[in-house]
């Protein structure tokens, strides 16, 4: 990883988007490399959208995602992508919630982690520093739930897409 | 690469990380995006750290902490520096024998706030010295420097961040060989501390001298930095700017400034003539470029239209390339609104179906202007729904006059609603008037954060507690009703009919706990005094 890798997550509030991306930044952070991470809060709870930019290298300058710079668009709610879209760089990979089989997930509240499994098979951080990201980022008691999520939504990933 | 010792923080946890690790002895402020956490994070790391009722008071306290010789925090947002400016100003006459550092969290682009005040002006205005850091690494090292700068020349010192800053979670690498504090202890100044006249005529030249002192030591200071490159393109810079232009311009020469007043210009004016083209690269005001062509220097600053709204990489490009086109428009996301189930849900729709001129205020009920309601009228400063809400009152037809309504949350309330409701039973205008309080017993919109009239304090602990129904007798006003709120809108509607009908001076204290932090209040309820660490959170 010698240049930067722009992720760009986006959704709702209340959806978990900045919870997801305090995983990536710490998995990204245990591999060794420089992170900065940077979100909008304040009316972010009140159901508004919310943006959260996860950059990541061996050295990060402005803590944002420049427009239309993101190699990666994370969207958790379906009626944001559009919104975001121009946000992806031409070649660029959008991850949407159709990308994993939400009935499949103990718990819808954990589309988030599925997500970031899905993400996480074009990013090279081995399995265990995301692990070790969600044990610091969760209680304990949550950590297995989210975990598998995770897992469900890279297998998704890595398995052909159903769906045409 | 190793990761030993190494965090990954906010700007606003690195705050308060080098706080607690110079041995700050109180952090003290108010709420206000995208400052709250600092006081949060200052208590989890085990300082002492309390919510003040506003930013005044906390600033009074912090200046208290300074006089006893111990080094203090107070932490605001940018428009909170307004509220606290009177105490601000004359600290920096009197001088402070404890480190104290001022945070000023600005928000340029209003991600949440009511205007993008530009705070360094402020720090001209008082003649206080203010350091900017550009990464939650500078958040922590300018922090401890605010402290020495404080103690050096005995000034408070504006430690002026943007919300990039604070909301931005970087590495930082903490000092783990910091001497400790000072020990506090009275020593009586007279002259020094008491700002009457012949005491304050001298107190003016002494903060300009010392003021010049540190402008021929920040000529040489570690916190200014010239990141080398060609000569072709200079750039003078602050802040997270610095971060997005270095990004922008990876081969410009670039003048970093960390300690922003008083400006080091001889340096600075090296700096540009070092270069063929330089040009100023700052978030809202001109104030780097404003004070460079002051002395003369030849430096570009950016087309107008980028003064509105926070920079980014993209932005910086456009403002080197004399790009003023017009930018493309980001797609609108969706805006917030008032939760499901939210007890100002039942008011705005109480205030909407009788038609009031509402004369409202700071905090999550500001939702109520947005639709299904758009049931306020007027939405200024902390506090500034009593007395609009009077003037509205006392100039329009009686009609009219009789419809208005102040609607001002409890935080907001013991923030700067006590002296509106001292104005009204002083000055009651003769249609009478209509204050709701309205008590979701938090202050809801910054996250939660405790406040007077919860009776708990910054940990959720037990503490005294202001009683609105009772502080608003004991004011004088005769009407005051305690309406808890239920999901129906009718009964709340009758009741605000009478009192509108009335024609006297009514206050309502429309209670319910917020919905997201309800069972919270409860765990906290069921928590013996100084069991908190056992509280669920």
């Amino acid at each position: 990883m010698s240049t930067v890798i722009n992720v760009l997550l986006a959704g709702l509030g209340g959806q978990g988007v900045i919870k997801a991306s305090a995983v990536l930044s710490e998995a990204a952070f245990r591999c060794g490399l420089e992170v900065k991470q940077s979100e909008l809060h304040g009316m972010s709870q009140r159901g508004g959208s919310v943006r959260s930019d996860v950059r990541f290298g061996r050295k990060v300058l402005s803590p944002m995602v420049p427009p239309g710079e993101a190699d990666f668009l994370v969207v958790l709610a379906p009626d944001q992508v559009e919104v975001n879209r121009a946000e992806l760089r031409v070649g660029g990979v959008l991850i949407t919630p159709e990308c994993v089989d939400a009935s499949q997930l103990a718990n819808s509240k954990s589309l988030n982690m599925a997500l970031l499994g899905a993400l996480s098979t074009h990013l090279d951080i081995p399995a265990e520093r995301w692990a070790e990201a969600m044990r610091s980022c969760f209680p304990a008691k949550l950590y297995a739930s989210n975990q598998h999520a995770f897992d469900h939504g890279r297998q998704a990933s890595l398995q052909p897409s159903p769906r045409p | 690469m190793s990761t030993t010792n190494r965090q990954l923080l906010s700007g606003n946890q690195a705050i308060a990380l080098a706080s607690r690790h110079a041995g700050v002895a109180l952090g003290t402020g108010y709420p206000g995006t995208p400052s709250t956490e600092i006081l949060e994070h200052f208590a989890l790391v085990g300082g002492k750290a309390q919510w003040a009722p506003n930013e005044k008071v906390a600033m009074e306290v912090a200046i208290g902490a300074a006089y006893a010789g111990a080094r203090a925090l107070v932490t605001m947002k940018h428009v909170g520096l307004n509220v606290a400016a009177d105490p601000f100003f004359s600290a920096a006459y009197t001088g402070v024998m404890g480190g104290l550092v001022v945070v000023s969290a600005d928000d340029p682009g209003m991600a949440s706030s009511q205007n993008e005040q530009d705070n360094r002006r402020y720090a001209v205005a008082a003649g206080v010295p203010m350091l900017e850091p550009a990464d939650s690494q500078e958040a922590y090292d300018f922090t401890l420097a605010a402290i020495e700068i404080s103690e050096r020349w005995r000034v408070p010192v504006l430690l002026r961040v943007t919300t990039r800053i604070c909301h931005t979670r970087a590495l930082v690498s903490p000092r783990l060989d910091l001497p400790p504090p000072p020990a506090p202890h009275f020593v009586r100044d007279l002259r020094g501390r008491n700002l009457i006249p012949s005491n304050a005529r001298p107190a003016h030249p002494r903060l300009r001298g010392k003021l010049a002192e540190m402008e021929a030591w920040n000529e040489s200071c570690a916190l200014n930095q010239v990141i080398p490159g060609d000569r072709e393109l200079g750039i003078v810079t602050s802040g997270v700017c610095a971060m997005h232009a270095r990004e922008a311009a990876p081969q410009a020469r670039l003048l970093k400034l960390g300690f922003t007043h008083p400006l080091p210009m001889a340096r600075i004016q090296e700096f540009v003539r070092s270069v063929c083209r330089c040009v100023v690269i700052e978030e809202n005001d001109p104030y780097l470029a404003d004070a460079l062509r002051a002395r003369g220097m030849v430096v570009e600053s950016s087309p107008k239209q980028f003064r509105f709204g926070e920079l980014n990489v993209d932005r910086v490009r456009r403002i080197l390339a004399r790009d003023d086109s017009p930018e493309p428009a980001r797609a609108a996301g969706k805006p917030p609104e008032l939760c499901e189930g939210c007890s100002h849900r039942v008011v705005f729709q109480a205030l909407r179906d009788l038609d009031c001129i509402v004369a409202g205020d700071i905090g999550c009920y500001a939702l109520g202007v947005l639709p299904p309601f758009s049931a306020m009228d007027c939405c200024v400063c902390m506090g500034s729904s009593i007395g609009i809400g009077l003037g509205l009152r006392h100039t329009l037809p009686e009609g009219e006059a009789k419809r208005v309504v102040s609607v001002i949350g409890d935080s907001t309330f013991v923030h700067s609603g006590m002296t509106g409701l001292a104005e009204m039973i002083y000055n009651p205008p003769s249609t009478g008037h209509v204050v709701i309080i309205l008590d979701n017993s938090t202050t809801a919109m910054t996250g939660h954060q405790e406040h007077p009239g919860t009776g708990r304090n910054l940990m959720h602990q037990p503490t005294g507690k202001v009683v609105y129904e009772d502080l608003a007798r004991a004011m004088g006003v005769r009407q005051v009703i305690v309406a808890p709120l239920g999901k129906d809108s009718l009964e709340f509607e009758g009741l605000v009919r009478r009192s509108l009908d009335s024609g006297e001076l009514v206050v309502i204290v429309a209670r319910r706990p917020c919905v997201l932090v309800a069972k919270h209040i409860r765990a906290y309820e069921k928590c013996p005094v100084g069991a908190e660490v056992t509280c669920p959170q």
